[in-house]
């Protein structure tokens, strides 16, 4: 499996929160199919890949979370020349949006752009202040009555954006966040053929974690896992930003130690990275991690989660850029960590002195 | 239906205290229903068996409305009070309140510098009180008040309170009358305390455990002067939600819906709402997932004592739920 | 245990190891049953026919955790739970499981310009200092990943008036501690020492999940601000006049009857109690209420002067009131009383 020719397919395409059957959801189901015993698809659409252990009953159950779905669009009005007003789905900055090319999703795809007024027409003053998400518009070109036969308001959109290859073994694209998570567990269920493991193993690609990490905690509560790690993306080293809040691209995966995190099961993360020589970088959370491992923790009566990110620069825009080693890594690492979970490691999770 | 529309607005219902509007839906659903139950946080559940062979499908609206409660009583009777759910104080100001046990009272506010400077914590209520004895007889620090309005006929149109959400329970009420024959299991749940968090529903659903969710709830409209930008209008349909703050609509529920409402000649719109949940949200979340979607009224002036309805609106509701309820739901 | 010991162990939102040691060691030594779970709550249960009672008290305290170690030495940290950032600047703090000390400074007050004492400090701005000169040195006692707490010495300031960190809820891991002292037969006491309430009552959404409670009581350390500069209508509850009951917050507004039932006691045994003027803030009443198919629940607090700072103040007065309150609501539920 080339894991930068699925993450580059991935990218493509299209699944924001809550519209990933569209093309998204298949995309994994395919890449799952040779590397686990089932593929299914729950109420809310998550994707779940269930590779069966061999470990004496009651086995481990492992849950491993990486949501599918993007930011994007949706259309909330078709105005008078047959421009789309839209609002965002998830955190989408809007300052990235003027000048951007976008995919509409209609009966059809059209391409839009979302036009703002040239240099010569815009005061000194305008130029000072950002775009209201409000004022801002998309043009797909098309004459008003072509518009409102092809597009509805809800037709979601997306950002148009094909992957960069920069240098080293960068990657640049939208929706890597968190793409990149899935391309992990890919990563991962391909190194867990070389072990023998006793856990039954639940890949899930998750949905609707940009909007409200439903997926997670419906596919959470239906699988009923002992262990949940999440993996998604964290803050890469960018200018402006001070270096002590960010992690750095290139340098490994980063494991998250805090709240959100059994301390068990993060030392055993650690153990495990450094078992197979993978580098991590550690990552401080002080409460709420903003990912999907907040949502498996507190389902039923609890879960003991851990969260593996993988450093990614200019989050929720359409060039988040990262480092494809960190993701191989993070697949070795977590392929490990699963060998390494048995029955006894499960009991002591409960066992606190 | 103007008339169950009118007693369910002008009943008392602030999220907690919805004593007195259950009691009413209760006496309007009894006939329609062969089971009915009130669970821990208070909603009503009442059950329509199927004929068989259908799902367990949970129809919603809430019958709690947004009100204030009172914090403080002082020196001179005056009531100091907090909000229950989304109560803006530029609405508040001057409005009449009323409480379960009939005492009424007017709302005011301190001396401001700058109308900027309008915030609950400035306003009381009055009333009428001369002491804190006086007043202490008649209400305690606790206790909850609703907006005073009488609801007004204006033909087509409808205005009255608390049409959030008491519209969705006449939607659902009349459709449990209309509707004659189903496979599905019908929970009508008039759920409790929508307004502080979508508290009822979450625990509802989690009771009853369901196979499909459709809330009946109002939504904003863009058709009012220099109003932020919103296909929905009154009088354009049923508004068949896609999207809002709480949930993305399950896609093949709400293209089921949009091709319901096609085949059977129902007026509808498609709604985005981008301020504001419903009941669906806390549904779609329980235990393992469940497909859910929204049905809503257009509605103008949403969270005022004047909230505006089009009956021809509410009839499209009422004739898509009927309709969903007696189609094979199978999407 | 009393509330100096209780007052005195560290254990910030996710990190309560400390805590539940000590707890656990003192269910221990009164022959109570109990378990842990995943994520690290105690659940202690007593009593073995009637209505489940779920009583509830955090064992999680606000604090600090370090993020970063600066090449000089100093600290840098993040707040866990809410935190005005304005208590912070000049206090004792203490790092780790070794309980490191450190000073949290502030520039001179010589060094500054002329209106720089009218802005705050932002978060951002302030380290901890615990006597390194360097990264390499910091390392060999502190790493990012510490937790860190206020370090306040327990007082009493005067006859039952009390000084500490932590009252906010180390009060009603006190008072729960006291209900078990007695022997409940017809109700089935399940007393939680919850993990994590401070960053969003997470302990106790997943032990009601499991508990599976007919009612709910949180017991908490509560607002209080019965002070110069709060206008009445505001301050909340006040020191000394009795157990707190909550008439709503951010998470739950309380069982009506529940709510009703305890001011008839109150009333008719002479416990002095006061509701809870404001509707801000949350406790673990609310993760209660929302489990499985829904729970009644009610509030029951100790008014604590300053809670989330390093030094808050209750009256043993308020404390003893909310004793006796909680633990005749039980009886009355032995005695057939349900919401």
């Amino acid at each position: 499996m080339d894991l930068k020719e699925f993450l580059k397919k991935a990218s493509l395409a299209h699944g924001v929160s809550g519209f990933e059957y569209m093309h998204i959801a298949q995309v994994v189901k395919d890449a799952m199919a040779g590397l686990v015993d089932e593929v299914k698809t729950d109420a809310l659409g998550n994707v779940i890949g269930i590779k069966n252990g061999h470990g004496p009953d009651p086995r481990p159950r492992i849950m491993l979370a990486g949501h599918m779905d993007e930011i994007g669009l949706m259309v909330t009005k078709i105005e008078e020349g047959g421009f789309l007003r839209f609002a965002p789905v998830g955190g989408v900055d809007q300052r990235v949006l003027p000048g951007h090319e976008v995919i509409v999703y209609g009966k059809r795809p059209l391409t839009g752009v979302i036009g703002v007024k040239p240099p010569h027409l815009t005061s000194p003053e305008e130029t000072k202040k950002a775009h209201k998400m409000e004022d801002l518009f998309i043009d797909t070109g098309l004459p008003e009555a072509e518009v409102r036969n092809l597009v509805r308001v809800g037709d979601v959109v997306t950002f148009k954006r094909q992957v960069s290859e920069l240098m080293g073994d960068r990657l640049s694209g939208k929706a890597l966040d968190d793409r990149a998570g899935v391309a992990v567990i890919l990563a991962c269920l391909e190194e867990l053929k070389k072990y023998k493991v006793d856990a039954d193993v639940y890949a899930v690609a998750t949905s609707q974690e940009e909007v409200s990490l439903g997926g997670a905690l419906v596919s959470s509560y239906g699988l009923q896992p002992d262990i949940g790690i999440a993996i998604d993306v964290c803050h890469g080293e960018t200018p402006g930003v001070p270096e002590w809040r960010t992690s750095s691209v290139g340098k490994g995966p980063a494991l998250a130690q805090g709240a959100n995190i059994h301390p068990k099961v993060f030392e055993a993360l650690e153990k495990a990275a450094k078992e197979v020589g993978v580098s991590v970088q550690k990552e401080i959370a002080p409460a709420a991690t903003g990912t999907d491992a907040w949502a498996i923790q507190v389902t039923r009566a609890g879960v003991a989660t851990g969260l593996v990110s993988i450093p990614l620069r200019y989050m929720h825009t359409s060039v988040e850029t990262l480092s494809m080693g960190d993701i191989e890594g993070a697949g070795r690492l977590l392929a490990r960590f699963i060998a390494s979970v048995d029955a006894g490691f499960v009991k002591e999770l409960k066992t606190w002195i | 239906m103007k008339d169950l529309i009118k007693r369910l607005t002008e009943t008392f219902g602030p999220a907690g205290s919805e004593g007195p509007i259950r009691e009413l839906i209760r006496k309007e659903v009894e006939p329609y229903v062969d089971e009915i139950k009130v669970d821990a946080l208070g909603n009503l559940i009442c059950l329509k068996k199927g004929t068989g062979g259908g799902k367990k499908v949970i129809l919603d609206a809430h019958m709690d409305e947004i009100g204030v409660i009172v914090t403080h009583i002082d020196e001179n009777g005056f009531l100091r009070f907090s909000n229950i759910g989304g109560v803006s104080p530029v609405v508040a100001l001057g409005q009449r309140v009323y409480f379960e046990n009939g005492t009424f009272g007017v709302i005011g506010s301190e001396k401001l510098d700058d109308i900027k400077d309008l915030k609950l914590d400035k306003l009381f209520i009055d009333i009428g009180a001369t002491s804190l004895e006086e007043a202490a007889k008649k209400v305690k620090v606790g206790d909850m008040a609703a907006f005073y309005q009488p609801a007004i006929d204006l033909g087509n149109r409808m205005v009255a309170k608390a049409m959030d959400d008491r519209i969705g329970c006449a939607v659902v009420i009349e459709a449990l009358k209309r509707l004659k024959q189903t496979q599905h299991d019908i929970y009508a749940v008039f759920a409790a305390q929508e307004e502080v968090g979508l508290r009822g529903a979450r625990v509802a659903a989690y009771g009853i455990d369901p196979d499909v969710g459709i809330a009946f709830d109002v939504t904003r409209t863009g058709d009012t002067p220099k109003a932020h930008t919103m296909e929905v209008s009154l009088g354009k349909g049923a508004a068949i939600k896609v999207k809002d703050m709480s949930l993305i609509c399950h896609p093949g529920l709400r293209n089921y819906l949009v091709k319901l409402a096609e085949d059977n000649d129902i007026p509808y719109q498609m709604e985005v709402l981008e301020r504001g949940g419903t009941d669906s949200g806390a549904i779609q979340l329980t235990r393992a997932g469940v497909p859910a979607g929204v049905i809503s009224i257009p509605s103008r002036y949403i969270h005022s004592p004047s909230e505006m309805v089009d009956l021809g609106d509410v009839e499209a509701c009422v004739k898509l739920c009927v309709a969903a309820c007696e189609s094979p739901l199978d999407f | 245990m009393d509330l100096r010991t209780l007052t005195s162990l560290s254990g910030v939102s996710g990190n309560e190891n400390e805590v539940r040691s000590a707890i656990i060691k003192q269910l221990e030594s009164m022959g109570i049953d109990y378990e842990c779970d995943v994520m690290g709550n105690v659940i202690a249960k007593q009593g073995n026919q009637g209505p489940k009672v779920m009583i509830d008290a955090h064992m999680d305290e606000v604090g600090l955790v370090i993020t970063h170690i600066e090449k000089n030495g100093f600290l840098r940290f993040a707040r866990v739970g809410g935190i005005d950032p304005r208590v912070l600047v000049s206090k004792r703090v203490l790092v780790g499981k070794d309980k490191i000390p450190g000073v949290i400074g502030a520039k001179a007050i010589h060094l500054q310009e002329r209106d720089e004492r009218s802005r705050v400090i932002p978060i951002d701005q302030l380290f901890i200092d615990i006597g390194a000169e360097s990264r390499e040195q910091a390392q060999g006692k502190v790493k990012p990943g510490d937790y860190v707490v206020f370090d306040t010495e327990y007082e009493e300031l005067a006859p039952g008036i009390i000084k500490a960190k932590a009252l906010d809820d180390r009060v009603g891991c006190a008072l729960l501690l006291e209900i078990l002292k007695q022997d409940w037969q017809d109700v089935q006491v399940y007393a939680v020492f919850s993990v994590q309430e401070e960053i969003g009552l997470r302990g106790a959404r997943v032990a009601a999940f499991a508990v599976e409670p007919d009612m709910g009581i949180a017991l908490e350390g509560t607002v209080c601000a019965d002070i110069p500069g709060t206008d009445k209508e505001f301050q909340a509850t006040r020191l000394g006049k009795g157990a707190a009951l909550s008439i709503m917050d951010r998470g739950s507004i309380p069982n009506r009857a529940m709510l009703d039932q305890l001011i008839k006691i109150a009333e008719s045994e002479g416990i002095a109690y006061q509701f809870r003027e404001a509707t801000s803030g949350g406790n673990d009443a609310g993760a209660i209420q929302q489990a499985k198919a829904g729970c009644p629940v009610v509030s029951v607090s100790v008014p604590c002067r300053y809670i989330h700072t390093p030094c808050s103040i209750m009256s043993m007065s308020d404390f003893e009131a909310a004793r006796k309150l909680v633990i005749k609501f039980l009886e009355s539920v032995e005695g057939g009383f349900r919401p």
